[in-house]
């Protein structure tokens, strides 16, 4: 398995990356390679091209305020779980990473290159549209933001054209009564989950959930927002029968296929188990 | 592509095409036969190097990737003469059998415990986990790791 020939550039800015990209069909982007590298080896991509963007300056940090956090695409996951200021900003991202491949991808892997890769069993895509993420780009154009929502539009596809290039995610901060939840299911620890769940929900002063957000991945072509379960939860107290009656309509409201690992079947009950996890877990968590 | 970096203390200059591993790098145009290939897509993890004090698989990285850094093999951790702590515990331990992921797992470890001096048992068995073994269990290469931590701990051994 050897990688396809292609011709490397490594450009100091972004404005150079961008033009590179433009520059010919064939070029592709490279953050970690953690993904990539690999789908070239299956020769599943063919570029003619690959633009490092490892030295780019601005595509690195971490800033925290009170609006949020913006984390630079090419911040690795290492970074983000070595930084204290985002567990306690925003706890589901620290707690969602560790599952994260395995330690040594985890020094190498950028949070926007898994982004740009829309691996639908990754976790992190799930992460933005639990968080509401908004997802920062270049291009020739110029700059624009698209909602985690809007990226994601199928198997390793994204609604980035081919010469822009992910620069940031914007995380908006929550209500200090944020809860947030997450769990998925693999054979070995690390490895790409069978199914997974990554959920936040404020809850009020009575301790109803409102603005419930629930992720759901590797049982679809993209995350998806579970809305039948949502609706159940929304004002509502999340105790054990809400919990039961939540569990249920993510069960059934998922269509997930079968294949080699798990049956449909499988993976649908596995959902509700996987979301009942988290939400007693968020329900739990006095923080 | 000329391409410059530092291997187990010494500076390399290699002429590479860009499609080429820094695993692939080191075995073929190094003859840095240490450093193991098995599944060649990030999943075994026999293939772990140091890069910039960081375990990294070598597979997943470029050799035109590496330039300007500081690469340490499982060739560099032994001193000249004798074994390292870390390879020591590993011979006590019997923590291996059939030796192909031994590289990866060596390295591995070097990097965790030069950061992670106590890391507990549960930390060394979540890194390894990324590492494949289908000889030992792992039963004994977390002995080792564990007992070797004391030479980390006395700031002895660094990556």
């Amino acid at each position: 398995m050897k990688l396809p020939d292609f011709e490397y550039r490594a450009p100091d800015t972004l404005a150079e990356a961008v033009v590179l990209l433009a520059s010919s069909e064939g070029a592709r982007p490279l953050a970690g390679g953690q993904s990539f590298l690999p789908i070239m080896a299956f020769r599943l991509a063919e570029p003619t091209m690959l633009v490092d963007l490892k030295k780019i300056q601005e595509l690195r940090g971490i800033q925290v305020s009170e609006q949020g956090v913006r984390i630079g695409a090419m911040t690795r996951w290492r970074e983000i779980l070595d930084d204290p200021r985002l567990k306690a900003a925003i706890p589901l991202l620290p707690e969602a990473i560790e599952h994260v491949a395995h330690y040594q991808v985890r020094n190498r892997g950028t949070i926007g290159g898994s982004l740009a890769h829309a691996d639908p069993a990754a976790e992190m895509p799930a992460v933005a549209l639990a968080l509401d993420a908004q997802i920062e780009a270049m291009g020739p154009k110029g700059r624009r933001m698209i909602a985690a929502q809007d990226l994601f539009v199928g198997p390793l596809m994204t609604s980035l054209e081919t010469d822009e290039i992910i620069v940031a995610v914007h995380i908006p901060a929550g209500p200090s009564n944020r809860r947030y939840g997450f769990q998925e299911f693999s054979r070995r620890r690390g490895d790409f989950a069978l199914a997974g769940i990554a959920l936040s929900y404020d809850q009020d002063a009575q301790g109803r959930a409102a603005n419930i957000r629930i992720a759901a991945f590797s049982i679809a072509d993209t995350p998806v927002r579970l809305k039948a379960a949502e609706a159940i939860l929304n004002g509502k107290i999340v105790d054990a029968s809400t919990i039961a009656a939540a569990a249920a309509a993510a069960s059934g409201e998922v269509d997930p296929a079968g294949d080699i690992h798990a049956s449909a079947r499988y993976r649908k009950a596995l959902v509700g188990t996987m979301l009942t996890r988290a939400l007693e877990r968020a329900a739990a968590d006095a923080r | 592509m000329a391409t410059q970096f530092e291997v187990n203390g010494r500076k390399v200059s290699v002429n590479v095409q860009p499609r080429m591993t820094l695993a692939d790098c080191l075995r073929h145009e190094l003859k840095l036969t240490g450093t193991h290939v098995a599944c060649e897509h990030g999943v075994c993890g026999a293939c772990t190097v140091i890069m910039d004090g960081e375990a990294v698989r070598s597979c997943l990285t470029l050799a035109v990737q590496a330039e300007n850094s500081k690469i340490v093999t499982v060739e560099g951790l032994s001193p000249a003469e004798g074994l390292s702590p870390l390879q020591q515990a590993f011979k006590h331990h019997h923590a291996l059998q059939c030796g192909f992921c031994t590289p990866g797992m060596l390295t591995t470890l070097h990097a965790l415990l030069s950061q992670e001096p106590n890391a507990t048992e549960e930390r060394i068995r979540d890194v390894i986990s990324g590492n494949i073994c289908r000889c030992t269990g792992y039963v004994t290469i977390v002995e080792a790791a564990l007992d070797a931590r004391s030479a980390y701990q006395a700031g002895s051994e660094k990556a």
